[in-house]
């Protein structure tokens, strides 16, 4: 299987500049699961599947739905980011890609950067354009349903970053996938919380622009700090295999 | 100077000043505890809101504020062996995270069962307790990722990573105690505040939280000496100890 | 003291199973981790006495030729 990334050799002469090593890493990651779009449908698929879950084994009573609405939304996102982690490095681990990305003179917390923001975009982005659609079927005020896309557009991604850093720490071993919900589920609570706590705020009537922000601010701490930790953990992982 | 850290680094050295220090940090540790508890149980007056069950509060508050205080102990420990590449640290974390994971447990534990004759319910979703959950779910994580590679090297720095990670999220957890209305008791001891509680209150539980302290100093020691000696079976040095010890 | 008799202090008006079961699993679980790690430290001994071979000195051994036993490695 060839690869289409475009990244030097060790010599400075022939090295790209780190801002197109990025880009031909997020490129390619798309380019890569887009040949094989069940990848990108089973994710979106479960999402539905999950949020039917609630009606059908619980209630269908409007009540219900809207009082618990937007919690099953995002547990069943957060349930889906997890589910579709695996082959954030699986399959470039498996053909070699991955040790070779390692040893690119670029700094390798930013090629992860790129490599996780291809994933949100993969995985997340799908989820919050689904969201509405569920939203009504869950009985969703017009407002909250606003509120719940925005808090799943911020939050998605601190999920991609922070599974991330599970998908390094966990490639390779035995009973990767149980161990990876593990380690990542404790990481995403905080997320979560705030995620569904600014929708039932915003339910209510309160304002929302507070949380948002904070939500927000979790994004940038994801953002400056996930890659690194995630870098390290893919070193640690290879030297292991 | 550098003789200091690569004697701290050297693992039969801890051995023999944990052999040194145990027996103090025990029996002291036990000492302090009992009289702790002993004078909070049975001559500390009665809380005119809660009655008699805020007496649990001289295991609970102890359990609660070690098994954070190990956490971070570890998240330490895992920095040293990301930079420093100590073994010991890793030795630390290894034989530390059970205690915590258990000390965790008795937090929540007594947390919940005093919660019953408090406020009516076993259980509450307020987010002290709630944290303290996702604390016991980190030292899980901990421990799970430590069994699951092989490779001691590997094994000691993905783990450290993992903590490193973790303690990250603990501030963002004390961070939501802020920002939700909770039934929990609002965090007793502040460094610099006065406590709120009488002195005939506080006092054993400090002597309490004290030889809980201690006591886990013993147990980390114990532990450790066993992960040495595990870790280093092939040295002379430790088949010369086994040697001596007979059985 | 803050009960007035022994009695009293057991059941603390009410709240006496509440606190005397948070004790109990206190005293209990650690009293578990550490009689267990005792015994961890102590089977460790054991195994790296027996893998180099050394025969028991105290009591009951004949003085004669002691064989080294080399202990396969079970993981």
């Amino acid at each position: 299987m060839t690869t289409e990334l475009k990244v030097g050799l060790r010599s400075p002469e022939l090295s790209v500049g780190t801002a197109t090593a990025m880009k031909a890493v997020f490129v390619r990651d798309l380019k890569t699961a887009l040949r094989q779009p069940q990848d990108l449908l089973n994710p979106l698929l479960f999402f539905v599947m999950v949020v039917t879950l609630f009606p059908l084994g619980v209630s269908p009573e409007v009540s219900f739905l809207q009082q618990a609405g937007s919690g099953i939304l995002w547990v069943a996102a957060l349930l889906s980011v997890l589910l579709s982690l695996d082959h954030l490095y699986r399959h470039d681990f498996d053909d070699g890609t991955l040790e070779q990305l390692v040893l690119q003179p670029q700094p390798l917390f930013l090629l992860v950067l790129a490599k996780s923001l291809a994933h949100w975009v993969l995985t997340g982005l799908p989820l919050v354009l689904l969201a509405p659609v569920l939203g009504i079927m869950v009985h969703l005020q017009g407002n909250s349903v606003a509120v719940l896309c925005l808090t799943l557009l911020i939050g998605t991604p601190v999920l991609s970053l922070i599974g991330s850093i599970g998908a390094a720490l966990t490639l390779g071993l035995r009973s990767a996938g149980v161990l990876l919900s593990l380690l990542i589920i404790p990481l995403y609570i905080p997320v979560l919380i705030f995620g569904t706590g600014t929708v039932m705020a915003a339910s209510e009537g309160a304002p929302v622009g507070g949380q948002l922000a904070l939500m927000g601010a979790f994004l940038v701490l994801a953002l400056t700090l996930a890659p690194f930790a995630s870098a390290a953990a893919l070193r640690i992982s290879l030297s292991n295999s | 100077m550098w003789q200091i850290f690569h004697k701290l680094g050297s693992p039969k050295w801890f051995f023999g000043i944990a052999s040194t220090l145990m027996p103090w940090l025990l029996w002291i540790g036990v000492a302090l505890l009992a009289v702790g508890i002993g004078w909070g149980l049975a001559f500390a007056p009665q809380d005119y809101l809660q009655g008699n069950s805020y007496r649990i509060i001289f295991i609970h508050v102890p359990s609660a504020f070690l098994a954070q205080s190990v956490y971070m102990m570890m998240a330490v420990a895992g920095l040293v062996t990301l930079v420093w590449r100590m073994k010991l640290a890793d030795v630390f974390v290894k034989a530390v995270a059970p205690v915590g994971a258990a000390l965790t447990f008795l937090a929540l534990f007594t947390g919940a069962v005093w919660g019953k004759p408090t406020w009516g319910t076993w259980w509450i979703w307020d987010a002290r307790l709630t944290s303290m959950l996702i604390l016991l779910f980190l030292y899980f994580g901990v421990m799970a990722l430590g069994a699951a590679i092989s490779d001691e090297k590997s094994s000691a720095r993905a783990v450290a990573v993992l903590v490193l990670v973790g303690v990250v999220n603990i501030p963002i957890i004390k961070y939501s105690v802020e920002w939700w209305n909770t039934l929990h008791q609002p965090a007793t001891f502040k460094l610099t505040e006065k406590p709120s509680m009488p002195a005939e209150m506080w006092m054993p539980l400090l002597l309490s939280l004290l030889g809980l302290y201690l006591i886990f100093g013993w147990l980390a020691c114990l532990r450790m000496q066993t992960e040495i000696l595990m870790r280093e079976g092939r040295t002379r040095w430790v088949k010369e100890l086994v040697q001596a010890r007979g059985n | 003291m803050a009960f007035d008799s022994f009695g009293a202090f057991i059941v603390m008006e009410g709240h006496g199973p509440y606190v005397w079961t948070c004790y109990f699993v206190f005293f209990l679980l650690m009293g578990v981790l550490a009689w267990w790690s005792l015994r961890q430290r102590r089977a460790v001994i054991a195994r790296h006495h027996r893998q180099i071979g050394s025969t028991p000195i105290r009591n009951n051994s004949p003085a004669g030729a002691s064989f080294t036993r080399i202990e396969p490695s079970h993981d």
